[in-house]
């Protein structure tokens, strides 16, 4: 087997949402390269432990990729420096021996810290329940079969259903918007026949959600795109514009 | 006590449709005095909560994540299951119902199972109707698959994220109810006890994660679905947080415990890489349905891939050893899960495996990409062939892919009648926490379909039933059972962070998850299970004296958390290791040692074992008491499996 890495972290620590942080550096060897960056912080966490520290906190869960929880902004990039990954699927190996890594949490204002690197990202909670979803009662529904959908729009409505909520399309952006995550469920809704008849009213209310959240204005960068570890495409803002736009002209009810 | 499943008489078809106009039910005006808190919002929890709101009751909802979005249903990739016939080929209620009685290995009740594959179907239309953006063929239709063991294409999926896409589904559903004012949701909360009231279910004991606050919630039921217990072993494919405490603290307080050895191994995973490794990552059986498992014929060869001095794809063909076909022709690669697994570990014992660990058998794509072209494996499997190239950097479009077993579902479970009520009163249990469906293994794409089933069809329906009988008066948190509930809950939390010990709770956890992987794993025999209770009681009271804690409770402290989840694992791990050392036979994913074919396939004693084994707490350090409910099969015939 091949030696591991050693590597210089500098790790934002902070100790409760009201306390200041600051970066703390710790150093840590012979760290496998098939290892998860996730585990090479288990590996100094239990370090940590053992001398009596407390552990660096950071928001994990499912570590494959797919839960969202993980929110690492690593050397200047949410979920680090590979393309399509979160954080628990980055590896070791993407970083070179030696390596100093900076570690941050998501930063905006509408994801406020809790401690260290966890942050609070209960603003896309109350983005969704303003108007993501369809409304049907359980039960009252036809044969699944009954509508036909074309195969373009099934599959381009599941391109925007990927999105895991994980906020680096916020983290990423320079004024914190949420254009991303609010037009990927817009986007998705709208191209389903069974999201069209709330689509106006579901446009308006997530949007408006949206400002009262804080979350900033999109100028159209694409840095939330590069970032997005599923690869949400920006024709999905495109897509929330137009529906946005064709809304505000003629919704009846706003 | 005795224990009785409720199942309704009358023939098999129509038990569900009768109960269903039997059970009572809360007049609509009514509905709004009367609360259920459901704990734990995946696919069976979220569903259900959403459900209960869409009926007009008040729900209290909770889950430990900071979201209910992340429940780890999300992370099931391969379908999910439905007796739709869309495919015309011969798929019915009965056939689904025929597969996972059979795929169990008979040891699931007949009547729960079938009213799962009655209520299939719905769930497919529920979940389009919630805007589901499930596969379609040209033609604007549903596309199937067919999945591990089942010979007909009934399995719906969304590419490989159909958890994801049904729990995004459940979860809408419940923002909506979130926003009309009809479920209050507590996200990074932890249910740490259940709360009786003159011996029936009537709260919960919870304890904020970030402020560290204990508090107590009432209401008039009690659902609990908060998944499984795989992560006993340490290394599994649940998510880090998926812990047996709400389920565990329901046993000590009164609900039986139900087949907790029946855990299924999943045979298709990415290899363990060293001992840094914090979980297990589960690549889809579906890709079973193209993929060949291999490894080669001779231990030598083997010998010199670990060494490098090979490539899997310079084994010429006739070195190759492509097992389950070979010993099972007429299903190949496509048997269950518990068989794939199981020849797995045959093949490393004898020194046939491959990797680094030699603990990994080949699943090569070769031969499909030849047939169908790279374009048309990308597009199925596209997504985990990206995952695994990010795991290990190997390109499985170029050389095979390698997989080995993991600890990935729990069949066992909180014991619960046909209405999905437990032996508490009030107190229910849904999706992967209950016993009910699977018998003794479960089938590829049957776990959302009983999240949801439950959540959905059945719950809403028999809730109504208990509801209708008990008084709609506000129950006080500030009654006495909550008071000495919250008591010892802080007790307990106290306890663990003055044990200043020098051992990391990660440690004890390391070493629980290796006696059980070692002992009570894919094969199980009376002297290693001797072993790993009298191992597992040590170092429980070994945990009890030297687990090492940091911080304080009133603060967001993860190792507080992972602590108490820990010293629950301790205990149930030796109720395991009891019900798999009392269960003499072979039997789904519990392999017996002693209990083989001539062949060294898996051999059931049905004359002996054909019940559920039911555990009830005695108390602490006494043996838990087992209760048989024996299983009736009216409608199958017991066969033994047969895969050839």
């Amino acid at each position: 087997m091949e030696k591991g890495h050693s590597h210089t972290l500098k790790v934002w620590r902070q100790k409760d949402a009201i306390s200041k942080g600051e970066f703390k550096t710790y150093k840590i060897d012979n760290v496998s390269t098939g290892s998860s960056f996730l585990e090479m912080l288990d590996i100094l966490n239990e370090k940590l432990l053992e001398k009596g520290e407390d552990p660096i906190h950071f928001d994990h869960d499912c570590r494959e990729g797919i839960c969202g929880t993980c929110s690492l902004y690593i050397n200047g990039r949410p979920h680090g420096p590979d393309r399509l990954v979160t954080a628990c699927q980055l590896h070791m190996r993407s970083f070179k021996d030696g390596e100093t890594i900076t570690i941050e949490p998501w930063r905006a204002k509408s994801f406020p810290v809790i401690k260290d690197l966890i942050v609070d990202r209960s603003a896309f909670d109350r983005i969704i329940q303003a108007g993501g979803f369809v409304s049907v009662r359980t039960g009252s529904v036809e044969d699944a079969n009954a509508i036909p959908v074309a195969k373009k729009n099934a599959d381009e409505a599941m391109d925007a259903a990927a999105c895991i909520g994980c906020g680096a399309c916020v983290a990423a952006c320079k004024n914190a918007s949420a254009m991303l995550f609010v037009s990927a469920k817009v986007s998705q809704l709208a191209l389903l026949p069974q999201g069209k008849v709330e689509r106006k009213q579901r446009a308006l209310k997530m949007v408006a959600q949206m400002e009262e959240e804080g979350f900033g204005a999109c100028t159209n960068t694409g840095a939330c795109s590069a970032e997005c570890p599923k690869g949400i495409e920006l024709t999905h803002i495109a897509r929330l514009n137009r529906e946005y736009i064709n809304a505000s002209l003629t919704a009846e009810e706003k | 006590m005795k224990l009785d499943s409720k199942i309704p008489e009358g023939p098999l078809a129509e038990k569900w449709t009768k109960h269903k106009f039997n059970l009572k039910l809360v007049n609509p005006a009514n509905k709004r005095k009367y609360d259920i808190i459901v704990v734990g919002t995946g696919l069976a929890g979220g569903a259900a909560a959403a459900s209960f709101g869409e009926l007009g009751y008040n729900v209290k909802a909770f889950c430990y994540q900071d979201s209910p979005r992340r429940a780890h249903s999300i992370a099931a990739q391969g379908g999910i299951n439905a007796a739709k016939n869309y495919q015309n080929d011969g798929d019915s209620v009965f056939r689904l119902f025929y597969d996972t009685i059979k795929g169990g290995d008979y040891r699931a009740r007949e009547a729960n199972v079938y009213r799962l594959a009655e209520v299939s179907s719905n769930i497919i239309d529920q979940c389009v109707a919630q805007g589901v953006p499930f596969a379609r063929e040209y033609g604007g239709l549903l596309d199937n698959r067919s999945f591990g063991g089942a010979q007909v294409s009934r399995t719906f999926y969304a590419r490989g994220q159909t958890g994801q896409q049904l729990l995004l589904g459940a979860y809408s559903a419940l923002s909506r109810q979130i926003a009309a004012g009809k479920v209050e949701m507590f996200p990074r909360t932890e249910m740490l006890d259940v709360v009786l009231v003159d011996g029936e279910a009537k709260g919960i004991v919870t304890r904020n994660l970030v402020t560290g606050k204990i508090e107590s919630h009432s209401a008039h039921a009690v659902v609990l679905a908060t998944g499984g217990y795989g992560n006993v072993f340490f290394l599994s494919t649940n998510a880090m947080g998926c812990n047996a405490t709400a389920a565990w603290r329901a046993y000590k307080k009164g609900a039986y415990f139900a087949n907790p050895c029946y855990t299924q191994i999943h045979p298709t995973c990415i290899p363990v890489h060293g001992d840094q490794q914090s979980k297990l990552t589960l690549m889809s059986e579906s890709l079973r349905n193209d993929g060949r498992v291999w490894v080669p014929k001779e231990q030598s060869t083997a010998e010199s891939l670990k060494k490098g001095e090979i490539k899997p794809k310079d084994i010429p063909e006739e070195e190759r050893d492509y097992y389950l076909e070979r010993i099972y022709p007429s299903f190949g690669n496509l048997v269950p899960r518990d068989v794939a697994s199981r020849n797995a570990k045959n093949v490393c014992d004898e020194g046939r495996g491959v990797g680094e660990t030699g603990l990994a058998v080949f699943l090569d794509f070769r031969d499909a990409i030849q047939r169908d072209g790279k374009d048309v494996i990308e597009a199925k499997y596209g997504n985990l062939f990206q995952m695994y190239e990010k795991i290990t950097a190997d390109n499985p479009y170029e050389t095979p892919m390698m997989i080995y077993p993991a600890v990935h579902y729990t069949m066992g479970g909180i014991w619960v009648d046909y209405n999905l009520q437990t032996t508490i009163p009030g107190l229910f249990a849904a999706g992967e926490c209950n016993f009910s469906d699977h018998g003794a293994n479960r089938l590829g794409a049957s776990a959302l379909m009983q999240g949801l089933a439950d959540g959905y069809f059945v719950l809403p329906y028999t809730i109504g039933n208990y509801l209708a009988n008990v008084s709609s008066a506000k129950i006080s948190t500030d009654h006495e059972a909550f008071i000495e509930a919250e008591k010892a809950v802080e007790e307990r939390i106290n306890k663990l962070l003055n044990i200043n010990g020098h051992k990391t709770v990660d440690q004890f956890h390391k070493e629980l998850g290796k006696i059980m992987w070692d002992k009570c794993g894919m094969a199980r025999n009376e002297k290693g299970l001797k072993e790993a209770k009298k191992e597992i009681k040590q170092l429980r009271l070994d945990y009890w004296k030297n687990v090492k804690l940091i911080g304080a409770n009133n603060e967001l402290n993860m190792t507080l958390e992972k602590a108490l989840r820990v010293a629950d694992f301790l205990e149930l791990g030796e109720l395991m290791v009891d019900d798999a050392l009392n269960r003499r036979e072979s039997c789904g994913g519990h392999f017996r040692e002693e209990s083989q074919t001539e062949e060294g396939e898996a051999k059931r004693d049905d004359e002996n074992f054909t019940y559920v084994s039911a555990w009830e707490y005695k108390g602490a350090e006494k043996e838990a008491q087992l209760h048989k409910e024996i299983l009736e099969f009216e409608n199958v015939k017991l066969t033994q499996r047969s895969y050839k």
